[in-house]
């Protein structure tokens, strides 16, 4: 700090007396710097206006029952969000089900267990899958993994707990097509598990080489290691890795929109086709006229709003134990 | 850790332990074991569902490829054969778009973020609603870039799309930008200062020197980011089964949006060219990041 005002206490003085272009141009230099960085400010903010102006109208004519409404009628020109809450929400409580373990997994491999020759190659495969576009999911989802997951996981598990109490709500398929809730939380899963492992990895770098080794030291075991050294020490950054995971999962489309089955009714079975919102706002949007397009908005105004709570709130806990 | 395992004096006999554990009791030994095992797997699973795409990919989309697909424009409905032409220059030109958007602005907002406004409360704010941007979900970008440039201009836009692109870039390029810069040692900028260089010049003539290579990998990183997005475009820029207009009104076709539309169509030969055109963008997008990656690394040595 105490070099920078010295570099800028010397700038001022020297530069003026040689060349009299440059203070302005180094003026113009400083305000388009502070511009852009007010601009990433300013589109924040066109978000939230954008999505409360083109939702109000949505919001004025349903009142809360918006929210609580599952009625999704374009004929009769009513909405209600519940239904594409609910799915939104499921979908990305099974994503972090399935994919935080396999992510945490895949940290502790890369960290702890991999040999010295095979951690780049691992890693970057792991980095590359979250290079690889939504569709491509999607397609994959869509043409390899529900066939598969319709013959050989819907069918004989609805066979299986056909008639049985609750089980066999949750996990029976009226038409085992592959598609439903379930499917998209696995694709949601696979596609979170590169940003939590990778974040996860470098959280468990960043933990003092000593205190692992102490362990070792007194005889523990990798895994007693892993249980009471490592976690205790990157829990709550772990926490925020798995909520920027899951905000990512909260507002995924085009993969979601292949394979979700985009129905709109609300059903105890996780085989069954249901909606999220960003599926139903992808789906019905370049088609939508009138009180239906401020519907859809307000449906992203609702996105916008748990995807920032769960943003804000992993980048606090990511951040505080950076500083600790 | 001695109270948590339950171990009889028999079964602790009947087992020998191997040799490297000495005397090591067997549930340590086996909750040991579990963790590797399982951790191993876990990776293997990760790397293998890239392989299965990748492979998934390429056997269905080098069937689809064919002189045509580069030549001719996107078919309508019913009607046989045809290509991509169109959409991989109209995502060409949306992608240049957005990136000659969002270049200057994520460096300039990056640099005022490590140079100028190194402590300062704004500073802070800003780099908090990056961070937030960076992970928002794409397809509101692409409803607010629907209200604020598609409505207002009366139609789909080759621009709109670009401007959403580029609403996406920014936060990726911003975020590297201030990374490099901070890595910049401070010597080098007081070196400058020595010389009686302004603010201005010691930025450019060298921390953006030395921080040359991270900036452009950021630049690449955020091109490859922006090269498959699907959501934004799908309410901007759309698609067109034709070549676009000079002026870029009306819909501009793109990989990313064809591929949508054509894969869950019900025309054989639209979904060979969804599966050509999916091929394409993801080895593209790939070779992208290896890339960024390899010239990071490379300065990184250096």
């Amino acid at each position: 700090m105490v070099a920078l005002s010295q570099e800028r206490l010397v700038s001022s003085q020297v530069v003026p007396a040689r060349r009299s272009f440059k203070p302005s141009f180094d003026r113009v230099f400083r305000l388009a710097s502070l511009g852009s960085a007010l601009l990433v400010l300013i589109v924040l903010l066109g978000i939230i206006g954008a999505m409360i102006y083109g939702g109000l109208p949505a919001f004025r004519e349903f009142g809360f029952g918006f929210i609580t409404s599952t009625v999704w009628n374009v004929n009769e020109d009513q909405y209600g969000a519940w239904v594409a809450i609910v799915g939104t929400l499921s979908t990305a409580l099974i994503a972090l089900v399935i994919g935080v373990p396999l992510s945490l997994g895949i940290a502790i491999f890369l960290t702890q267990l991999c040999p010295p020759w095979l951690k780049r190659p691992v890693a970057t495969t792991i980095e590359l899958l979250a290079a690889v576009p939504s569709i491509i999911y999607g397609m994959w989802g869509l043409f390899v993994f529900a066939p598969l997951f319709a013959n050989y996981i819907q069918m004989p598990v609805s066979n299986l707990v056909e008639g049985l109490p609750i089980v066999g709500t949750i996990l029976y398929a009226r038409t085992p097509s592959g598609v439903g809730i379930l499917t998209a939380g696995i694709i949601l899963a696979i596609m979170i598990i590169p940003f939590i492992a990778s974040i996860a990895r470098d959280i468990l770098d960043q933990i003092p080489p000593v205190l692992r080794e102490s362990a070792y030291g007194i005889g523990c075991t990798t895994w007693e290691v892993v249980r009471n050294v490592l976690l205790p020490q990157a829990g709550v950054s772990i926490i925020g890795a798995i909520m920027l995971g899951l905000g990512r999962a909260l507002g995924e489309t085009m993969a979601v929109t292949f394979v979700i089955g985009n129905a709109n009714r609300l059903s105890g079975s996780l085989f069954d086709p249901g909606s999220t919102i960003a599926s139903r706002i992808a789906n019905e949007f370049n088609e939508a006229i009138g009180l239906q397009l401020n519907a859809l908005m307000a449906l992203g105004c609702i996105l916008f709003l748990v995807t920032f709570t769960v943003l804000v709130l992993a980048r606090i806990l990511v951040s505080r134990v950076k500083v600790a | 850790m001695m109270d948590t395992a339950l171990q009889t004096p028999a079964t602790a006999k009947t087992t020998p332990s191997p040799a490297a554990w000495g005397r090591v009791r067997r549930s340590r030994h086996l909750a040991d074991r579990a963790l590797k095992v399982v951790c191993t797997l876990f990776t293997v699973i990760g790397a293998t569902v890239l392989g299965w795409i990748l492979l998934m990919l390429l056997v269905e989309g080098i069937g689809g490829l064919s002189p045509a697909v580069f030549t001719e424009t996107t078919p309508g409905p019913g009607s046989q054969g045809g290509g991509i032409a169109n959409a991989i220059v109209g995502s060409l030109i949306l992608t240049v778009l957005g990136i000659v958007v969002a270049t200057p602005i994520g460096v300039l907002a990056g640099t005022y973020l490590a140079e100028y406004g190194k402590g300062s409360k704004l500073a802070e704010i800003i780099r908090f609603v990056n961070d937030i941007l960076l992970a928002a979900p794409s397809i509101l970008i692409g409803l607010f870039v629907y209200m604020l440039m598609v409505q207002p201009m009366g139609g789909y836009s080759g621009w709109a799309g670009g401007v959403a692109l580029a609403i996406i870039a920014v936060p990726v390029i911003v975020r590297t930008t201030e990374d490099m810069l901070r890595l910049v040692p401070g010597s080098l900028r007081e070196a400058g200062a020595a010389l009686g260089a302004p603010m201005s010049t010691v930025i450019i003539s060298i921390s953006w020197k030395a921080a040359r290579a991270g900036m452009v990998t950021g630049v690449l990183l955020a091109t490859a980011r922006i090269a498959g997005e699907t959501a934004p475009l799908l309410f901007t820029a759309l698609n067109n089964n034709f070549w676009f207009n000079p002026n870029l009104m009306g819909g501009v076709a793109n990989l990313p949006v064809m591929i949508f539309q054509f894969a869950l169509s019900p025309y054989e030969n639209w979904r060979e060219l969804a599966w050509a055109g999916a091929l394409i963008i993801t080895l593209s997008i790939l070779a992208l990041s290896v890339v960024a990656r390899l010239l990071l690394r490379k300065d990184q040595v250096r």
